[in-house]
């Protein structure tokens, strides 16, 4: 007990601080957390507004390859993309392996899928209401793609909310892809990973508490995303 | 807009729509003219509602065609509108709601304000115009998606119930607004069951019974001799099924 008591305080003190190397280490995970939401977020609300929409032969499969997606094993993935960024694989001369870059792949491949099965889900639900009134406006599926996810903007801030809580905790991919270099791809759950191993107990308990910390302020924003707007628009009712 | 070709008249033939096998329409064939305000009544589950949205195109028919014989035909679904029970209100403000209706139809956007703000002023909305429309009273949304639907100009405009969950007041409301629009020369399609609404408002009656057309017949003519004995029952009051 005391030598979590003694590693609290430590690590309180490192954050206090605003420790050079935590803070290398948060900024580096924000930025490839970030990214690579952004890059699901671009890929997978359009997708999912398209599952939604569109009526096409083998649509529940795709449906449930999607959902099923959401629940990809990060390590897997790591894998994955390991072999086709590693120098023999297809995607090799790009030299990326080992590179922030590589990390960013490889949480928009588990971002993507999330990002899109709620978007699906959420678009579907919007459809149903909008559909007749859209047709008779005379909106084409693009256009109506583009308003549905407007629409929805309140709820899919959820969806991309949740797809960046999976790629800021994971651990597995941006490991294999980014090797946990100090200083190039070390991010806070790698270094957790690592630290924990060495006994630094109190830089891993540090970033653990930074890790909760952003997962409560993005959880909080979400809810208070969800409230405005059905204060003011209305928009959940 | 307002130069554009008549679309009508409206010409519907042999008209029938099933699901799963089960009928729900059948040969329904009539013709409406231009400028014409016609009601279509009848009991629940008559087919009101999907004659409308069949004559809308919302919905393919599984026989039978519904065509506009005027000039402008082959531009129809430019032309026309339709307004829905329970009002669709896009989730942001009641202007925007406009904006975007006459943005579909390639209005450019400097000349989208002005109607935007005509529209809203003929539905007595304009002091609603920066409210997000979905926190408007029913009353209001439903005269929001009349003013949406006439801002575009349509020559031809469905009201499918536009008062059926509205209080007297609001209804009263949207039927001078309906009045109003049908003024204009626009054409009007309209389901109610609302047999004082349709006095009020109807040139023609279209009177539907279990999926059949049973009369078509100028409004006086229907209220006061009514050919059919489902029609006879039907505005006496008495329970039709």
């Amino acid at each position: 007990m005391n030598d979590f008591s003694d590693a609290f305080a430590t690590a309180l003190s490192l954050i206090l601080n605003l420790d050079q190397d935590l803070a290398e280490i948060v900024l580096l995970s924000l930025r490839v957390s970030l990214t690579a939401v952004l890059v699901a977020a671009v890929i997978g609300l359009p997708l999912g507004a398209a599952l939604a929409l569109f009526r096409f032969p083998g649509r529940s499969a795709a449906i449930v390859i999607v959902n099923a997606l959401m629940g990809l094993p990060p390590v897997v993935v790591g894998l994955v993309v390991y072999l086709l960024l590693s120098r023999s694989g297809p995607l090799g001369p790009l030299g990326l392996l080992f590179s922030p870059a590589a990390m960013i792949i490889a949480q928009a491949v588990l971002v993507t899928p999330i990002v899109a099965a709620l978007t699906r889900q959420v678009v579907e639900d919007l459809w149903a209401e909008y559909e007749e009134q859209l047709r008779s406006l005379g909106a084409t599926p693009a256009r109506a793609i583009g308003t549905l996810l407007w629409d929805g903007r309140f709820s899919l801030v959820t969806a991309v909310l949740a797809g960046f809580g999976r790629a800021s905790a994971e651990v597995g991919a941006v490991m294999i892809v980014g090797g946990n270099i100090a200083h190039v791809t070390r991010v806070m759950t790698t270094t957790i990973a690592l630290e924990v191993s060495k006994g630094d107990l109190a830089l891993a308990l540090g970033l653990g508490i930074i890790l909760i910390a952003l997962s409560l302020a993005v959880n909080g924003a979400a809810s208070l995303i969800r409230e405005t707007a059905r204060r003011y628009q209305g928009a959940l009712a | 807009m307002a130069t554009f070709p008549p679309i009508t008249p409206l010409s519907v033939e042999g008209l029938a729509f099933a699901v799963d096998g089960k009928q729900l329409l059948s040969e329904i064939s009539f013709t409406l003219e231009a400028h014409r305000t016609a009601l279509v009544l009848g009991p629940n589950g008559a087919g009101k509602s999907l004659l409308l949205r069949l004559c809308h195109g919302l919905l393919q028919p599984t026989a039978g065609r519904v065509s506009w014989q005027g000039a402008g035909a082959d531009q129809a679904s430019a032309h026309q509108a339709m307004v829905f029970q329970r009002p669709v209100m896009l989730r942001r403000s009641a202007a925007a709601n406009i904006d975007y209706a006459l943005s579909l139809r390639g209005v450019p956007a400097r000349q989208r304000s002005s109607l935007t703000a005509e529209a809203l002023e003929r539905a007595g909305l304009s002091a609603l115009a920066k409210r997000p429309a979905r926190v408007l009273s029913g009353g209001e949304q439903q005269r929001l998606a009349l003013a949406r639907a006439w801002s575009v100009r349509p020559q031809v405009l469905f009201l499918d119930e536009p008062t059926a969950s509205l209080d007297p007041a609001a209804t009263r409301a949207v039927e001078e607004l309906i009045g109003r629009i049908r003024a204009d020369g626009t054409t009007i399609v309209m389901t109610t069951h609302d047999l004082g609404q349709a006095r009020r408002l109807a040139d023609e009656i279209i009177f539907l019974h279990r999926g059949r057309l049973v009369e078509k017949t100028a409004a006086a003519d229907f209220f006061s001799n009514p050919q059919s004995q489902e029609a006879r029952a039907f505005v006496a009051g008495e329970l039709l099924w």
